[in-house]
């Protein structure tokens, strides 16, 4: 199979970036990374890529492809071909790039560090003295965050990464998670505090980029919302996001629908909120800040308190409510591809 | 005329009244006809899902439910958001008969109605851009956008995660620049339509939020749009009403006005702008109007 790709290109030395287009003859079911060596060995050997395991373990081979990041050792080259135009393949983005495909990953480790990616295990042990021992399913919370391979992707993709540079972001979060909520980890409380802060869970913008590319169905952004959940859940609760997320709750148990004129005053507090009269005035003049009082209430509102009390007597708090119904979430992917086959199968 | 349950969540009730309103004038003229759900409150915004996860859960089965019992397979949004949430927790309960059932047996014990577990949540732009529906859409829009240029503005939870959302590839849609299209407006390209405006954390990290709002702005404002379309009403929050406050951070007028996706297609379909509340937006609609021929209202001119 012929292939044709364009590859930028980055010199240290000048300092230029550019593109280079290669073309060369291989298998059908050749990857990207496949092409990256071929090219490697044959054709020029100048050019500068990570790769290790070749089978989507190491993490190593991370690359942008036509703007999406992926792994290019599970990237059939063939379905880019099928998918028209000469693929463009480039680093990583939000890492700064060291030559041509190779990134510094100093400043992702450097957060990866920062939320002390080990277990922190309770004291004491087990009265016969042995290990602890977990039942399965109490690992369970932690399940899509343990398969994490620290390839990159999501902080690649990351979108308050790109314009925050000092967010922790979806790497670094979801490993936190990983331990937070591991059932054995014993200082959970500390943990939380500090991801609250400026930099952590509640800088996360929910753009989805993550769980988009992840290679591994981390789910990051997840594993980000079960921290945002466990932190309020342990008190801390301070942060402004946390406010803002406490504050549609308020709404929903008190009127059904957001009291959206009081979210300012409840995220910010009443000094910081001051600050804001000349963006509320104008939006007051275009009906876009609407009066708190008559509050706009939903009908029926009994059932939503009523389950309000309900829920909190039932024990699934936290990112317990986040994990149930998770694995019908993972069902999509393998009810999606199943039907696909099939239907592949049918046209055979 | 189709009966379809309608949720128009909370913004669209509050601050962007004008959404709820267009929609409403727009919906006979697609063959619809909205059944508006009363007995619903909030969808959690993805906010009580951290506040209260198990909670939200239940908030969006109500939803659902009452959506199944008004006599509709399908529940219509017309916020990003809320599709997210209600296509979440619709594939959570449709696929874990115990989840389903404790979330049931506490919606009956609170006086609410069950969930079967097979509605279809839908939004507003993935009806009118499938292939029937824009071929009607071309004909309705009888009062053409007359060339206007168009930046198709998706955002983020439209699109992502692509596993639960899938209506089309979640990193090159056309499904707005198709609805631009049959309207007789042109989209302009701007690689940050699939971006984040930053709206959910606007308040809590505003300087972050406010980086991220000024990419599609920018872009689109380079890329020659003269017009912006969303849809989704917090975007439209951050891009409209935070417009001034990026401007007067950025030291440069950016002036570029935001219209819901409703209110588009309802212009080109031949509604007033009065109707259709131009006057609620901070950005003014005016020069646009102007264009169009279409100033049929002192107050469009707004403050600008």
């Amino acid at each position: 199979m012929r292939v044709e790709l364009q590859i930028e290109r980055f010199d240290p030395v000048s300092g230029e970036t550019r593109l280079q287009p290669y073309e060369l003859e291989v298998r059908e079911e050749a990857t990207l990374l496949d092409c990256l060596e071929q090219i490697k060995d044959d054709i020029d050997g100048t050019l500068a890529f990570r790769r290790s395991c070749r089978e989507g373990t190491c993490g190593s081979c991370a690359v942008r492809v036509d703007g999406r990041t992926a792994l290019a050792c599970r990237t059939p080259v063939a379905e880019l071909a099928a998918a028209g135009g000469t693929p463009t393949v480039a680093p990583i983005g939000n890492l700064p790039v060291l030559r041509d495909l190779v990134v510094e990953t100093a400043p992702m480790w450097e957060k990866f560090r920062a939320v002390d990616p080990f277990l922190k295990p309770k004291p004491g042990r087990p009265a016969d003295g042995r290990e602890t021992l977990v039942p399965p399913a109490a690992m369970e919370v932690v399940r899509k965050e343990a398969l994490c391979i620290n390839c990159g992707a999501c902080v690649s993709e990351c979108d308050a990464m790109s314009v925050s540079p000092e967010f922790l972001g979806p790497l670094a979060l979801a490993k936190a998670w990983r331990f937070v909520g591991d059932p054995r980890e014993g200082e959970t409380v500390r943990r939380l505090e500090a991801l609250s802060g400026e930099h952590g869970i509640w800088e996360c913008t929910r753009c989805y980029l993550c769980n988009e590319r992840c290679p591994r169905g981390v789910d990051p952004r997840d594993a980000i919302a079960k921290l945002g959940a466990e932190a309020i859940l342990a008190g801390h609760t301070r942060d402004r996001g946390a406010r803002h997320a406490n504050w549609f709750l308020t709404s929903a148990r008190t009127t059904g629908w957001l009291r959206e004129s009081e979210l300012v005053v409840k995220t910010l507090g009443i000094v910081a909120s001051l600050k804001r009269i000349p963006l509320a005035l104008r939006l007051f003049r275009h009906g876009k800040a609407p009066l708190p009082w008559p509050r706009h209430k939903a009908r029926d509102l009994g059932p939503a308190r009523e389950l309000h009390r309900l829920v909190g007597e039932q024990d699934r708090r936290g990112a317990l409510g986040i994990v149930q119904g998770e694995r019908a979430l993972d069902r999509i992917e393998f009810v999606r591809s199943v039907a696909e086959t099939d239907s592949e199968d049918v046209s055979r | 005329m189709t009966r379809i349950a309608y949720y128009k969540g909370c913004v669209a009730g509050l601050s962007a009244r004008e959404l709820d309103a267009s929609t409403k004038l727009l919906a006979p003229k697609l063959g619809l006809e909205l059944i508006d759900l009363e007995s619903v409150t909030c969808c959690g915004a993805g906010d009580i899902q951290m506040a209260d996860p198990d909670y939200a859960l239940h908030l969006n089965a109500r939803i659902l439910a009452e959506a199944e019992h008004a006599g509709s397979d399908t529940l219509l949004t017309i916020c990003n958001v809320c599709t997210l949430n209600l296509r979440q927790a619709a594939w959570q309960l449709g696929n874990d008969e115990k989840l389903r059932s404790r979330v049931n047996e506490n919606l009956e014990r609170s006086g609410a109605r069950p969930y079967s577990g097979k509605v279809e949540v839908t939004h507003l732009l993935w009806l009118l851009a499938r292939g029937e529906a824009l071929e009607r859409l071309a004909e309705i829009a009888f009062k053409k956008l007359d060339g206007l240029r168009v930046a198709p503005y998706y955002g983020c939870q439209l699109l992502r995660p692509s596993n639960l959302m899938g209506f089309e590839d979640a990193d090159r849609p056309t499904s707005l620049e198709s609805v631009i299209e049959a309207c007789g407006g042109e989209p302009v390209d701007y690689p940050a339509k699939t971006r984040c405006c930053g709206f959910p954390i606007l308040l809590a990290r505003e300087q972050t939020s406010m980086a991220e709002l000024a990419r599609p702005l920018e872009q689109a404002l380079e890329a020659g749009a003269e017009a912006m379309v969303t849809s989704c009403p917090l975007c439209h929050l951050s891009l409209d009403a935070w417009q001034k406050s990026l401007e007067r951070t950025e030291g440069r007028k950016l002036g570029l006005p935001i219209f819901h996706l409703s209110q588009l297609v309802a212009l080109a379909a031949g509604l007033e702008p009065s109707q259709l509340q131009f006057s609620r937006h901070v950005v003014s609609l005016g020069p646009v109007l102007s264009k169009l021929e279409r100033v049929d209202d002192p107050s469009t001119g707004c403050d600008r």
